[in-house]
């Protein structure tokens, strides 16, 4: 039964009550499904929470999880983010430390060219600002790795939402 | 007026027509009592364990088709629940379980008998959650009933602080419920059920594999019909015995790890396997790989999520498998199955279920006498040998259900979920078959049996180990008898191979156990007993009074045929 593990998206609309979210991430531990990723805010409705999960397996597992997902009583609707266009992004902030001049010149070469925006600066280091998609992200911190020694990275967790007449993922 | 949140709880109860609860007192639910104490319509039971409690409430739910409740207290007492909160949710069972907790502003605190019951139990109950305020307690109780039983049923915890119990409040109960997360399936897609029905009719050798699921939704008349019209052979699952009538000449047995020779081999052999309220546990499986590899496979369950999760099925339908099967006696056509019917017949001859007569009492004949006995009973079993025996040996009929614990496989369940379905049916005969192992895991409740005037007759295989697992151990780990020996001490040689006239003796003497609750115990050694012995305990039952009738068997008899854990289900171990 064992497929090709894949990155996969779900949205999920939630009851904004307390014991929700550890729920739903409960779920993934005993069942021993892979999360990778899990962001959670309120929509316009101030009773309802909007959760974008990403995970990583295979077709029949997957399935398994929008399943067990939709099973829960506190769980309004379930999409499927995986195949259809929506506009997906990542907040991340990454602090270069302890660089010299050249370095940081640098720095603003690859921010330039990821289109992120330096957004604070001092003698020996840097913090950039990124919303990019999140695959984007992931090169851009291999990118930093390769490249300098002393970096802090902190990302959000993807947020995604239905795509209109395009997509970006 | 205002009320206060007791009150409510108990108006609550009333209106969910709760006649009984199996209760244990403590200081987080003393406000509940004191409002339970000034009402009439709820008997309240007390067990002598919280685990007992729930499977008393169990064996309630399942005599009586309504929601069992249990009411504990917080700490210790809720987390005693949890084993029998994992034993409801697996076997489909309605509970609703309410704990009591601290005052909200002690939570948190590490207060005393403090514990986040709700946490312990997100991964098993069905649906679990602290009550935050007085005025949503209303909503959460019904919530709670409605969730438990609707659906593929199961345990519901409610967990009540203090302080909301004791406040006061909107009097008002809900009529009705709207859970805008939840919705039961409870429809059937037709086009989904032709096409299944479209396989099963094209099949050359059908099977229908039939689970819990049937007896849970009611739909034991609908199958017989459908087995009737088409002539299909039916295998059955331990939760699904008894979804037709075991005299059927269309009925094969149980089918998995101790399943019958032919069961498993007609699902191995099957090219339809149609499944109906079932969860392909691992047990009826065995190697998934090999499982009905050479079948097409409908799984019909109400349940979205046991669909296609252990084996990957080629016509998926949800229902209610009451409402699919009387859909599908709306087309059902007779089949050519002779050819395929004798074939398993001839599975049945070469290795039928026969247990040997040549060591004194065989667990066949108990069976055969309480087959002979009580025609009408109920029967619960606990967990290990003598399970899969009363599986094999006695047939579950209309009139005499088996309550059993199958997909947890919780020892200690047998005796407490008797006494519970006593204490619904006081007019029925109640039958504990149990072992030696289970049933001093929970034969405190023994007081709850008298103190209620609850008479259950307790039928004790005793073979003086915890035989399941010395079996196991016989076969796969060189007979190397490690802990499972019930009479073993420390002066015992270090590898024992079985019982000897050296032996220390066993304790508890049953006997004198059961005259300590005024209670009669029997003895019996000789096959030439049983009857006279099974006739004492009825008479006793009807007078009020309990029996334990002990059965000393052999120490190495075997449930046969097995499966050894992951192998194929063909791949039996016969003698």
């Amino acid at each position: 039964m064992a497929g090709i593990m894949k990155k996969r998206w779900i949205a999920l609309y939630v009851e904004n009550e307390a014991g929700v979210l550890a729920k739903v991430s409960g779920l993934f531990s005993a069942k021993g499904y892979n999360l990778q990723s899990l962001t959670v805010g309120t929509t316009e409705h101030p009773d309802v929470s909007r959760m974008t999960i990403c995970v990583s397996s295979d077709d029949v597992t997957f399935e398994q999880i929008k399943k067990q997902l939709n099973s829960m009583i506190e769980v309004i609707k379930v999409i499927d983010l995986t195949n259809v266009p929506i506009h997906m992004k990542e907040v991340l902030f990454a602090k270069i430390k302890q660089i010299t001049s050249e370095e940081k010149a640098e720095v603003f070469r690859i921010a330039e060219t990821f289109d992120v925006k330096p957004i604070d600066i001092g003698p020996d280091a840097i913090i950039l600002e990124s919303t990019l998609t999140e695959r984007r992200n992931d090169e851009l911190v291999a990118l930093l790795r390769e490249s300098f020694k002393h970096i802090d990275v902190i990302r959000g967790g993807a947020v995604a939402v239905e795509g209109i007449s395009t997509s970006c993922r | 007026m205002e009320i206060t949140g007791r009150k409510l709880f108990v108006k609550g109860l009333l209106a969910e027509g709760v006649d009984t609860i199996f209760a244990y007192p403590g200081g987080m639910v003393t406000d509940i009592l004191d409002e339970l104490y000034k009402t009439t319509e709820i008997r309240v039971v007390l067990a002598r364990h919280e685990q007992a409690a729930v499977h008393e409430a169990e064996g309630y739910a399942r005599a009586t088709g309504k929601t069992g409740v249990v009411l504990v207290t917080s700490g210790p007492g809720a987390t005693n629940t949890i084993t029998g909160i994992a034993d409801a949710r697996y076997d489909s069972i309605p509970l609703v379980i309410v704990t009591g907790q601290v005052n909200r502003s002690l939570i948190g605190n590490d207060a005393f008998q403090e514990v986040d019951i709700v946490g312990m139990v997100r991964s098993t109950a069905k649906d679990a959650y602290t009550v935050a305020n007085r005025e949503e307690l209303g909503q959460r109780i019904k919530m709670a009933f409605y969730v438990a039983s609707t659906g593929r049923p199961g345990p519901v915890l409610i967990d009540i602080p203090k302080d909301i119990q004791v406040a006061s409040g909107s009097p008002d109960y809900p009529e009705e419920i709207h859970l805008r997360g939840y919705k039961p399936n409870t429809g059937v897609h037709i086009g989904q059920l032709k096409k299944a029905y479209k396989l099963l009719h094209s099949a050359k050798r059908p099977l229908i594999l039939a689970g819990g699921g049937v007896r849970i939704s009611g739909a034991q008349e609908e199958l017989t019909a459908l087995v009737n019209t088409m002539q299909i052979p039916v295998v059955t699952t331990i939760m699904g015995k008894g979804s037709i009538s075991e005299d059927s000449p269309y009925y094969v047995g149980n089918a998995g790890m101790h399943g019958r020779y032919a069961s498993n081999m007609a699902i191995t052999h099957c090219d339809v396997l149609f499944s109906i309220g079932t969860r392909f546990n691992d047990r009826i499986t065995g190697d998934l790989n090999e499982f009905a590899s050479n079948a097409k496979i409908i799984h019909v369950d109400a349940d979205t999520a046991s669909i296609s999760r252990n084996v990957v099925v080629d016509i998926p339908v949800v229902a209610d498998a009451r409402l699919a099967l009387s859909k599908m006696n709306e087309w059902a056509e007779p089949m050519k199955t002779e050819a395929w019917i004798s074939e398993i017949e001839g599975w049945q001859q070469k290795h039928p279920l026969l247990m040997r007569r040549d060591k004194g009492l065989s667990p066949q004949m108990i069976m055969g006498g309480i087959d002979r006995v009580f025609p009408e009973a109920i029967v619960t079993t606990d967990v290990g040998q003598h399970q899969m025996w009363a599986m094999q040996f006695l047939p579950v009929t209309k009139d005499r259900p088996m309550f059993t614990s199958g997909g947890l496989g919780t020892m200690g369940f047998g005796f407490p979920a008797a006494v519970g379905a006593k204490i619904a049916c006081p007019d029925k005969d109640v039958i504990a078959i149990t072992g030696d192992g289970g049933f001093q895991m929970n034969m405190q409740e023994m007081a709850t049996a008298v103190t209620n005037d609850s008479p259950v007759i307790i039928v004790l295989l005793n073979n003086q180990y915890l035989g399941m697992v010395r079996q196991f151990q016989q076969f796969f780990y060189g007979k190397r008898y490690e802990i499972t020996c019930l009479a073993r001490r420390k002066g015992c040689p270090e590898n024992c191979k079985g019982p000897s006239e050296l032996c220390p003796p066993y304790e508890p003497d049953f006997m004198k156990w059961a005259e300590s609750y005024g209670v009669e115990g029997l003895r019996v050694n000789a096959e030439s007993d049983i009857i006279h012995a099974l006739e004492t305990a009825k008479a006793n039952s009807r007078a009020g009074k309990s029996t334990l009738v002990e059965f000393d068997i052999a120490f190495d008899e075997n449930v046969l045929p097995m499966v050894k854990s992951g192998n194929p289900i063909d791949d039996m171990i016969l003698k």
